[in-house]
């Protein structure tokens, strides 16, 4: 793999080497049940907790706060579906938005199957959520908010903290709505505090900052109920049984311990990007950018989305790939459906500019060099590529 | 039944004249060969039927490996026993018991059977008719919940009588039909990823014709993934044939030179054509004396009779084309009976349909004026260039 450039890392990351030898290591020697009362299981134990203090940690959280799951779209499955449920005297209204993760997007369409009733609120064309529609949405009988810190398609940040200030006067003196956020794409690339932002639920994925796959969490604030989605054992004080991926786990604490600056992170890939977005739209004509530009504070690190007019993305991904480059159309996990270009819809854009969409995304990884190889290719293929249009 | 013997049917072969041995013989040797990896299965022809003794081999890995023969019409895990009528009974009831164990019945409800006995050994004292109603009686008397319906029955016990010995089975499994493998030469299958191509193959195997696919790969208009879903396929094949040679040729530079040259209503009959010439060049050098299409009259604009014939003319090779007078629906069927159909229904592009212009292709291409366009091209050169660049792969059931 030495010769690739690997601009996909808003799909999954490579696991860091202290990542892949914890993993390995758990699973050759800390192989009881977290649930024994031996020694084996009490070690096994030890390992989910300094894991689960690590990845508190990054919240700014307390250990009893975070229940592991199997990763981004179980959190984000438990959060609402927990919630909705355990709320469901209370009202059976929810504001979502229309750029969400599958994963929340769909929950939400089976929730108004089952009688829920769900708004969900429209992007500006750089797909950033409107907040005004926001305070317009919300009604007596709201219980639940879920919008998400990075869009997963387009990097654009959504505005947490105005957010945050329609709902805490939505709330008043009561508890409702609850908030969820899904921070899948946020955990190593931005900052998040959702006690100082009065949010009730996070989602985060391993795989998504150099951990394993397989393993996640769900940051449930303290006093926040949620109705198990998973019953059995009683894992996770009963909020998801299951015995404990362990190794994978362990993998996600050391994952987590390694981000140590992230501003500095941030500032590295935020540069990668702002060197290939002015790269691509000077040199090459007929692309566009989706989403925030270079220097927005919606503008995410590590996510470019890029329009090339008069190409098709999957013949473009397919060129580059020739090429030793990875990137993805669109998201990862679409396929040739019509709600495969759900995101790049509700920002207004024209279907030839959603055919031709191409995502990239940057780990802390990735050089200035790979970027400029990547853009010189691009020019190269784009030329080539429209001439068979 | 657990029974370590199978009774093979093969009507078709069963017609043949003088050269019947031939297709017996290939018969045998592919029973022998799909059966090998699960162990030594010895096979005795006689009078039209096989019977298949598999030894220690676990009948039902042996009985769907034996569905999935061509050649086979039906198969019956039977029973041996000298032509006694003692015996004869003993194994009817055991027979009869084994099927009826398979059936689900309601308490106290009774299972309806008959018995039909065949004597092609006449020395047998009691007749076909005899026999039948003797084995009927005693499974009467000896099995509970049992009422005999002769004309619609739950249950049937057949009883075969030759050459002193009687087979006995309650069970029979329909095979593919056709004919053995290996009896009809070889073919060159375009393979696409579609629905057709492969069903078009697995027609064409059924009648005996051995297949080598090809595949016309178009990185990078085509991805990975639409290399992959033709190996699946082809493994589905290989499931009816032991292994299926794959040719992948790489196409794009072929492809860009059409683009470039020729009009867009008539870039996919120029390429057709180009498709046939390679087809028919690794045929000539794998000795297959045919090519092999999915197409079907009129199902796409460009499989009109005008553009079959247009693209015929490139080579002198027959092509089969065993859906042509199929529909849609037809295909679908039995690409689903042969289990390629969920394989084909994954949206990977195939190299046709990014090449698809924009306006609707020509139905009636004039073969001068693709002539024409052919005569800008380097057409030698280029198939020189495709040839050099196959990748062959043999894929089995199990391929990794």
């Amino acid at each position: 793999m030495k010769n690739h450039i690997y601009l996909d890392n808003a799909a999954t990351t490579r696991p860091a080497p202290n990542v892949i030898e914890t993993v390995v290591q758990c699973l050759e020697n800390i192989y009881g049940n977290p649930s024994s009362v031996h020694r084996l299981g009490v070690e096994a134990e030890k390992v989910v907790a300094r894991a689960r203090e690590a990845v508190a940690r990054i919240l700014k959280a307390d250990p009893k706060e975070i229940i592991f799951t199997s990763g981004g779209s179980e959190s984000n499955n438990l959060a609402i579906k927990g919630s909705a449920y355990s709320l469901a005297n209370r009202g059976k209204h929810i504001i979502t938005t229309s750029i969400e993760h599958a994963s929340v997007y769909s929950v939400c369409q089976d929730l108004e199957e089952d009688g829920f009733t769900v708004t969900y609120l429209p992007v500006n064309e750089q797909g950033i959520v409107k907040v005004e529609e926001l305070e317009k949405a919300l009604r007596e009988d709201t219980i639940l908010v879920t919008i998400m810190h990075v869009n997963n398609e387009t990097g654009a940040v959504q505005p947490l903290e105005e957010i945050a200030k329609i709902i805490k006067k939505a709330r008043g003196d009561k508890k409702l709505p609850v908030w969820h956020v899904d921070a899948v794409q946020t955990l190593g690339k931005l900052p998040l505090n959702p006690k100082k932002l009065g949010i009730n639920f996070v989602s985060l994925s391993a795989h998504k900052a150099h951990g394993p796959k397989g393993t996640g969490a769900l940051y449930i604030a303290d006093g926040t109920t949620v109705r198990p989605q998973i019953s059995g054992g009683g894992q996770e004080r009963g909020i998801r049984s299951g015995t404990e991926n362990v190794p994978a786990i362990a993998g996600f604490g050391a994952a987590v311990s390694n981000i140590k600056d992230i501003k500095q992170d941030s500032r590295h890939m935020a540069a990668l990007r702002e060197l290939l977005v002015e790269g691509i739209l000077e040199n090459i004509p007929g692309t566009r950018l989706n989403g925030p530009p270079p220097g927005s504070q919606h503008a995410a690190p590590h996510i470019a989305n890029i329009s090339f007019a008069g190409v098709r993305g999957e013949v473009l991904l397919h060129y580059l790939e020739g090429e030793g480059i990875y990137v993805s159309t669109g998201s990862a996990c679409s396929s040739r459906k019509e709600s495969e270009h759900r995101v790049l819809r509700s920002m207004g854009l024209k279907e030839e500019e959603m055919e031709g969409a191409i995502r990239f995304s940057f780990s802390t990884q990735n050089t200035e060099e790979e970027v400029k190889t990547v853009i010189k290719k691009l020019k190269e293929s784009v030329k080539e590529l429209r001439s068979f249009g | 039944m657990v029974s370590s013997m199978f009774l093979i049917r093969y009507e078709e072969i069963g017609i043949k004249g003088k050269n019947r041995y031939i297709f017996e013989n290939q018969l045998v040797a592919n029973i022998k060969q799909a059966l090998t990896s699960l162990g030594r299965a010895k096979i005795k022809t006689m009078q039209g039927r096989m019977l298949v003794d598999i030894g220690d081999i676990d009948p039902a890995a042996a009985s769907h490996r034996l569905s999935r023969i061509f050649g086979i019409a039906s198969f019956s895990p039977v029973a041996r026993v000298k032509a006694d009528t003692d015996k004869i009974y003993q194994a009817a009831k055991a027979a009869l018991e084994n099927a009826m164990e398979k059936e689900d019945t309601a308490p106290g409800e009774k299972i309806t059977f008959r018995v039909t006995a065949k004597r092609a050994d006449k020395s047998f004292p009691l007749t076909s008719m005899e026999l039948a109603k003797e084995v009927g009686a005693y499974l009467l008397k000896n099995v509970p919940n049992l009422k005999v319906d002769l004309h619609n029955p739950r249950i049937i016990v057949s009883i075969d009588i030759r050459q002193g010995q009687a087979f006995i089975f309650s069970d029979k499994i329909p095979g593919p039909g056709g004919l053995p493998l290996g009896t009809s030469g070889k073919g060159v299958l375009l393979i696409s990823g579609g629905i057709d191509s492969p069903v078009a193959g697995w027609m064409t195997m059924k009648r005996g014709v051995e297949i080598e696919a090809v595949h016309f790969h178009s990185f990078p208009f085509t991805g990975e993934k639409s290399k992959q879903k033709v190996i699946d396929l082809c493994r589905v094949l290989a499931g009816y044939s032991g292994k299926i040679k794959l040719h992948i040729v790489h196409f794009t530079d072929i492809q860009k030179a059409i683009h470039k040259t020729c009009q867009e209503d008539f870039r996919i009959t120029v390429m057709r054509r180009f498709m046939f010439r390679i087809a028919q060049r690794i045929a000539e050098k794998n000795g297959a004396l045919a090519l092999v299409t999915g197409e079907s009259v009129g199902q796409v604009s460009s499989q009109t009779l005008q553009n079959m014939l247009a693209i015929n003319e490139v080579t002198k090779l027959p092509v089969l084309r065993p859906l042509v007078a199929f529909d849609k629906n037809e295909i679908v069927a039995l690409a689903r009976k042969i289990k390629t159909y969920d394989i084909s229904i994954q949206p990977y592009e195939d190299c046709c349909t990014l090449f698809l212009p924009k306006s609707p292709i020509t139905t009636k291409p004039r073969l001068g004026v693709i002539l024409k366009a052919e005569s800008r091209l380097n057409v030698d050169e280029m198939v020189e260039d495709a040839m050099g660049k196959i990748e062959t792969l043999t894929i089995t059931e199990d391929y990794k």
